[in-house]
């Protein structure tokens, strides 16, 4: 049987893709983001996931303004590096994991969450950046990725609780499966960041550090929290926030923290990640 | 009945609903078509003339021109359909973003290098803090 074992929560800021594809890694403004995930390259080393459930938004990318899903599965044997603007990152293609994916799309959209189902699509920075912060640079992913793209950028995203109960119900359907899979979930974007108008630059380090708090030891409480509390307090970016909801909602209730790393700036937004295993 | 929309009073701030969808619809399409080199380059070839290819309106255009980002955000841009004009040009998104600041890019950069901007003050229109210029 198939089994979540862990979540990763982390920032995916397009820069830090930027820094790691032109080797600024050790320069002084980037030195100390990738000192954060030090732990992490070494913990996933040994975890070794088979297949990893990768939420996170598509950036104007795959889905333009003629089709904007909100919770959409891919479900193919690959994904792309998108050309956002300046060419694809020089990355990996993504290995996907199509009978899982499906399998995931039968179970949860049975459980009342209307899927949309992708059979093609190219990944962003936001899928990229993450796989990048954790494995480095491979010539190959090490594992299988399922893209989970929610859509945060045209306003109302999900709720915070629709997503932690999405969380939920992937859960549901990952233990379900009749194959023996080391699985985790990954829930990306935010910290606090505003990349528009004149608020731009907006950080709410109280804000931040509140969520990181809760999510590991308060996720109902913090499923509850409105939109407008997002955008007023972390920003009209820090919305993307309620992804790692999803993350959190598809492990156990009482969680270890194996690591926790906060830092500000890179480049517009502050950076946040978080490990967390479930225990026996 | 209209959208209830209780983000309208956060300064300084364009929230991308529905209404601003419908209103940026060619202007955000026309972004997307910049993820293809060949579109890149005749864009960069004549500007006006790839415009025009686009139904969009003249101060759409105009704002596009002229690289007004908060005039594009304000006319239904969103940020990430944006960000494939932008990198067009050359520009980071910390770059394009200082632009909306009415500070210049030394200025922004070292904001953010100091903490970012607070939120002191920047929650609500009336406390008037980044709102004041665009009121």
């Amino acid at each position: 049987m198939a089994k979540i074992t862990a979540g990763v929560a982390t920032s995916h800021v397009p820069a830090i893709g930027a820094a790691v594809d032109l080797g600024k890694q050790n320069e002084p403004y980037w030195a100390p983001v990738f000192a954060g995930y030090e732990y992490s390259k070494k913990w996933i080393a040994e975890q070794k996931p088979d297949v990893i459930l990768l939420v996170y938004n598509d950036h104007a990318t795959a889905f333009s303004m003629d089709l904007i899903p909100t919770f959409a599965v891919g479900c193919a044997e690959s994904f792309s590096p998108a050309d956002e603007g300046w060419g694809p990152r020089p990355v990996p293609t993504v290995q996907g994991h199509p009978r899982l994916a499906a399998h995931i799309c039968q179970s949860v959209i049975q459980q009342d969450f209307d899927l949309t189902i992708v059979n093609k699509m190219d990944v962003d920075h936001g899928l990229t950046v993450p796989l990048s912060l954790l494995f480095g640079q491979p010539e190959e992913w090490p594992c299988k990725i399922i893209p989970i793209a929610v859509n945060v950028v045209l306003y109302p995203p999900p709720s915070g609780s629709r997503c932690y109960a999405l969380g939920k119900a992937l859960r549901k359907a990952v233990e379900s499966f009749d194959e023996d899979l080391n699985v985790q979930i990954w829930g990306t974007g935010g910290m606090s960041h505003q990349i528009q108008g004149p608020r731009a630059g907006l950080i709410n380090q109280d804000f931040d550090n509140a969520f990181l708090e809760r999510l590991v030891y308060d996720p109902d409480g913090l499923a509850k929290v409105p939109h407008i509390d997002y955008v007023r307090e972390a920003g009209s970016e820090g919305i993307e926030l309620v992804m790692w909801l999803i993350m959190r909602g598809a492990l156990n209730t009482e969680v270890e923290q194996k690591h926790r790393f906060y830092h500000v700036p890179a480049s517009n937004t502050a950076v946040g990640h978080l490990i967390l295993e479930n225990t026996d | 009945m209209s959208l209830h929309k209780p983000y309208d009073d956060v300064p300084g701030t364009t929230i991308f609903d529905a209404d601003m969808g419908r209103l940026g619809y060619h202007l955000n399409q026309f972004c997307m078509s910049l993820m293809k080199a060949e579109n890149r380059e005749r864009f960069k070839a004549g500007e006006r003339a790839y415009l025009d290819e686009w139904p969009m309106s003249e101060e759409q255009k105009q704002a596009l021109l002229a690289r007004d980002y908060n005039r594009m955000m304000k006319l239904g841009g969103n940020i990430y359909f944006l960000a494939k004009l932008f990198s067009t040009d050359g520009l980071s998104f910390q770059q394009a973003v200082s632009t909306m600041t009415g500070m210049s890019q030394e200025e922004y950069a070292q904001m953010m290098l100091n903490g970012g901007r607070s939120p002191e003050g920047n929650r609500y229109l009336s406390e008037r803090a980044v709102g004041q210029e665009e009121q």
